[in-house]
């Protein structure tokens, strides 16, 4: 189970990383684990204005159904276009290749809120 | 449901447990003026012979298939129903059966399911088919919504030679969403118009909805029609009211529609005043997730046996509620079994005689009708087992006549197309024969008799 020190995290198992007011959101090695094999992902359309605490998108897995919520608010500005055809990227590789979206945020200051690494390895622990 | 009747004293109980003094009282939140201040007006009781030949002197009063020669199409069509559809829906297994969603108790209801979906795709060219619809017209709206959805468009092009009902369906369906219905008119052909459906499509519109056949039983181009939709990322709606075609046309499948919906009403199914019936939808695999309804999949249990199972149900209504592709929360079950065993009957070599059958007829019955004095056949274009007629005089009047001779002779278009008041549409089926064919042609040209 990998929790990487230069990312943020949420309590709906979102990592989120922060470059230059852009931010790149997925969900986590351990949300991978705990869903099973992704079949299917959901995504918005770039320019869609998501808002912090709101769903986005949906992780469909072989085993159940979860909505992907914005760790932050602002627009969207890219979308991963390998995830539709290759969802599985969310298995093999969930902090790089399986990454969902980027945000140009609208609030910096909502990052801050966030959990660093450490927390968020004792968030999951207690889960 | 039982019915159980109340005795004064379950009444004055049930009144006093919530707490009123009179019916007059619990019922005061309804207008004086909308209630009936009297006691239902029946006769008195009859005895079981009695009522039995009350309601068969009833029955009598009614014009059916049966009782007169009849060429009414239009949506619902007269054919063949095989003994076994009758006998095999009536096992109490299936009749009674609830929503499949426990597998394994469900597997015969999940497996005539799966069987039908496997029917549709096939007859349809398609790669998915669901558990079926409530008709043909709220199939055809779904579909619309469907291509709304997996476009993120708002623009939809519905041909005017596309049933009326299905268009006012569609209407109903979206009337409170932002989404721009434009009709395409029809030409000379009885066909969608393709030179006007060219300058109406553009980027922003989500799919172009047709029949086929179409409500004047023309067979529209859906190649063409699929290759200026597709150009401009638009969807091909093909909506199917008379599926014993797809036994002799070539499938919207295989000539680029991108959503069949239909009626499945010509498989097993009787008239019937126009219901139940059984909505048909299939899409492409591409578009699997954003369909309505259920859908059953094949799959395996823990020790390796086949079995079937309610899948891809996530977007249906019973999860995630605010995440459901439709409102629809059930499928027509036992008239898809219906459908499933006319089928399987028939066999793809008899749906093809049933289909060559029906053309043929209404080919000759066309011929005929086309030479006669005072008649015409107004659209050129190929059509199956329905045309128009246009006649010299108002159509209702001869339609009145051919009745008072015994013969249901078609369906006046006036109704649906105020400039159409001379012309009537004729179905002709297997279950018409030559002979029925001819005393048609024959009352046509009689005149007043």
């Amino acid at each position: 189970m990998e929790f990487p020190e230069d990312l943020k995290y949420t309590e709906e198992h979102e990592w989120v990383l922060l470059e230059d007011g852009i931010v790149t959101v997925g969900i986590t090695d351990f949300a991978q684990d705990s869903l099973g094999d992704v079949v299917f992902v959901e995504l918005p359309e770039v320019g869609t204005m998501v808002e912090e605490g709101k769903a986005f998108g949906v992780v469909e897995s072989v085993k159940a159904v979860s909505d992907v919520y914005a760790p932050v608010s602002g627009e969207v500005v890219e979308v991963n276009e390998d995830l539709p055809d290759t969802p599985e990227l969310i298995n093999t590789s969930p902090y790089e290749d399986g990454w969902m979206i980027k945000i140009r945020l609208t609030e910096p200051g909502q990052v801050d809120d966030l959990m660093d690494a450490e927390q968020y390895q004792a968030f999951v622990e207690k889960e | 449901m039982r019915y159980i009747p109340h005795t004064q004293e379950d009444i004055q109980q049930m009144l006093e447990t919530v707490g009123v003094g009179s019916l007059e009282e619990l019922f005061e939140e309804i207008p004086k003026s909308v209630r009936l201040q009297r006691p239902l007006d029946l006769s008195a009781p009859l005895s079981e012979p009695e009522l039995l030949r009350h309601l068969r002197s009833l029955a009598d009063r009614n014009a059916t298939p049966d009782s007169m020669p009849s060429f009414l199409g239009g949506g619902a069509y007269n054919h063949f129903i095989p003994a076994a559809v009758d006998q095999l829906i009536s096992r109490s297994e299936f009749y009674t059966a609830y929503t499949p969603y426990q597998p394994e108790i469900s597997q015969g209801t999940l497996q005539a399911i799966f069987e039908y979906q496997t029917l549709v795709c096939q007859l349809t060219g398609m790669d998915v088919a669901n558990a079926s619809m409530y008709d043909g017209a709220s199939a055809c709206a779904e579909a619309v919504l469907m291509a709304v959805r997996a476009t993120r468009r708002k623009r939809v092009l519905i041909s005017e030679a596309l049933h009326p009902e299905y268009r006012e369906t569609v209407a109903t369906y979206c009337r409170y969403l932002d989404v721009e219905l434009v009709p395409v008119p029809f030409d000379a052909s009885g066909g969608t118009d393709m030179s006007a459906l060219s300058s109406l499509l553009d980027k922003e519109t989500a799919a172009l909805v047709v029949g086929y056949p179409n409500f004047f039983g023309v067979v529209e181009d859906l190649a063409a029609q699929a290759e200026v939709a597709h150009g401009l990322g638009a969807r091909l709606v093909a909506a199917v009211q008379e599926p014993i075609a797809l036994g002799l046309l070539k499938s919207p499948g295989e000539l680029g529609a991108d959503i069949v919906a239909g009626e499945g009403q010509s498989f097993g199914i009787p008239v019937a005043f126009g219901g139940p019936y059984l909505g048909f939808f299939a899409a492409r695999q591409k578009d699997l997730r954003t369909m309505p309804g259920r859908l059953v999949g094949e799959t395996l249990d823990t020790r390796g046996q086949r079995g079937f199972v309610l899948t891809l149900a996530t977007r249906e209504q019973h999860i995630r509620r605010e995440k459901a592709t439709s409102n629809i929360c059930s499928n027509e079950g036992l008239c898809a079994l219906m459908a499933t065993i006319y089928l399987s009957l028939m066999g793809k070599s008899g749906i093809r005689e049933v289909a060559v059958q029906n053309f043929s007829k209404a080919e000759y019955a066309k011929r005929a009708i086309g030479a006669l004095q005072g008649f015409s056949i107004p659209f050129a274009g190929a059509t199956f087992n329905e045309f128009v007629v246009e006649a010299g005089v108002e159509a209702g009047a001869v339609l009145e006549r051919l009745e008072r001779q015994g013969i249901l002779g078609g369906i006046a278009l006036g109704g649906y197309f105020p400039e159409m008041s001379n012309r009537f549409l004729v179905c002709v089926t297997e279950q018409n024969s030559r002979q029925e064919i001819d005393a048609l042609v024959a009352a046509l040209a009689g005149g007043e008799k």
